[in-house]
């Protein structure tokens, strides 16, 4: 079962200390999710998953990693705390699920909302075959652009993190450390 | 790596092909599972691969910061524009009908938005995803 | 507890250890990089639960053919797909953070931080 394996890599991931390692199993674990949203029907986004994670995230970890070393120190102080909160959280949430719905019902409040109407009308009001592009370029069309313009400014932050530090450290005098 | 004469020409075999298949994701993903966002991130991973084979410079120019950067700009215009463009022709913003050649077909409308929209996601996806690795992969050369 | 139980709800209980996993990456390692990753996990356990609430078992995935009666919900699968996107957009952001935290202090580790930061103010 895909998902026990994904739970093995999470376990992996709070074990290992070589960051290289870790960052490599997050791939892995990107991967493992993408499968299981084919699995679960979700193509596109499994696409995206599997573009995303298993691609271009792990370059950028990488990228990162190459500039603030490879090896993680072992943490000072006792993980009984934040085991516990943990723990803690996990026990709530796990009897939150008691209240929920079995996996896979089709008679779920969850498909009783828009979905149907999605699914029956969209070929006519929309004309094409994939839901998935209809509902997310048309139907919420305004969420999209909202999407678009927060990666758009994402990637303004990393410029300005970025370009901007490096001509204040060229300045003689600036205030910027080496690294 | 700059030695390594398969992972160059494989790089180099490959990197047309992905590009293509970006394309065909976002034009075809009315039909079959893909779309802008997809696209964009497979065309920024194909440009990201070139880089780490044939080195940031010789990427670089052919696709200079200042195109990727204005790239993840030129998006969200795009995008808002199709809004804009769609209310001057007496819709709704973002009212894709208005943009139908035959006013009796009015749900071709929405075809043509949609492509556009996606067009402008993509565009900004890439973008977006190409400045950030030449920004993080240009401090890595730096820093060494 | 009985078998039902355990198979129709396993998937939500997974989705949360993973969601724990995540989370205690987060609070307990000192990390940047680390915590970033957990914090990456724990988002990727939020999206399988959206996508696991919008399966119906035996559905197909919501692309309209001829003669197919049953889709999944594709409105978790839109709301994911941007997400997954934001997401990779605002960990670079938090990756570029780290870089020039390194570049300020000469680590990313938290606890070096802190000692840093002390040993300033105490000088200062």
């Amino acid at each position: 079962m895909l998902l026990t394996l994904l739970a093995a890599t999470g376990l992996g991931l709070l074990r290992i200390r070589n960051l290289f390692a870790v960052v490599m199993l997050a791939g892995v674990y990107s991967l493992l999710s993408a499968g299981l949203f084919t699995v679960m029907d979700a193509v596109d986004v499994a696409f995206t998953e599997a573009a995303v994670g298993a691609g271009i995230s792990t370059v950028l970890f990488l990228g990162a990693m190459a500039l603030c070393g490879h090896h993680e120190s072992r943490p000072g102080h006792t993980p009984l705390l934040p085991l516990f909160v943990v723990c803690l959280t996990g026990i709530a949430l796990v009897y939150g699920t008691m209240d929920m719905p079995p996996f896979g019902g089709a008679d779920n409040p969850v498909h009783h909302h828009v979905a149907d109407h999605y699914i029956e009308e969209s070929y006519h009001e929309i004309g094409i075959p994939n839901v998935v592009t209809s509902v997310l370029a048309s139907y919420r069309g305004y969420d999209t652009m909202g999407e678009t313009t927060v990666v758009f400014a994402a990637a303004v932050g990393v410029m300005i993190l970025l370009i901007g530090a490096r001509t204040r450290r060229e300045r003689p005098g600036g205030e910027g450390g080496d690294g | 790596m700059r030695e390594e004469v398969i992972v160059r020409v494989g790089a180099k075999v490959l990197a047309p092909f992905i590009i293509t298949f970006a394309l065909y994701v976002h034009f075809h993903g009315d039909y079959s599972p893909g779309g802008g966002f997809q696209a964009g991130v497979i065309l920024g991973a194909a440009f990201a691969l070139l880089a780490l084979v044939y080195g940031l410079d010789e990427v670089q120019r052919v696709l200079p910061p200042w195109f990727v950067q204005a790239c993840a700009a030129m998006g969200v215009v795009i995008y808002a524009g199709v809004g804009v463009a769609t209310m001057l022709l007496g819709h709704n913003y973002l009212g894709y009908n208005a943009l139908a050649p035959d006013p009796s077909h009015a749900e071709h409308g929405q075809h043509y938005g949609i492509l556009l929209v996606e067009l402008g996601v993509l565009v900004t996806v890439f973008g977006v995803m190409v400045s950030v690795f030449y920004l993080f992969a240009g401090r890595g050369r730096k820093a060494q | 507890m009985n078998v039902e139980l355990l198979v129709s709800h396993y998937n939500y209980w997974i989705v949360i250890f993973l969601m724990m996993v995540g989370f205690y990456i987060l609070i307990s390692r000192g990390n940047l990089i680390k915590k970033i990753v957990g914090l990456n996990v724990f988002q990727t356990s939020v999206f399988m639960l959206y996508i696991t609430l919008g399966k119906i078992s035996g559905g197909t995935p919501p692309i309209l053919t001829e003669g197919e009666a049953v889709y999944s919900n594709p409105l978790p699968h839109v709301l994911i797909l941007t997400a997954i996107v934001v997401g990779i957009a605002t960990t670079s952001v938090g990756l570029a953070l780290a870089i020039r935290i390194k570049e300020a202090y000469g680590t990313v580790e938290e606890d070096e931080i802190n000692r840093i930061e002390a040993g300033i103010e105490a000088g200062g």
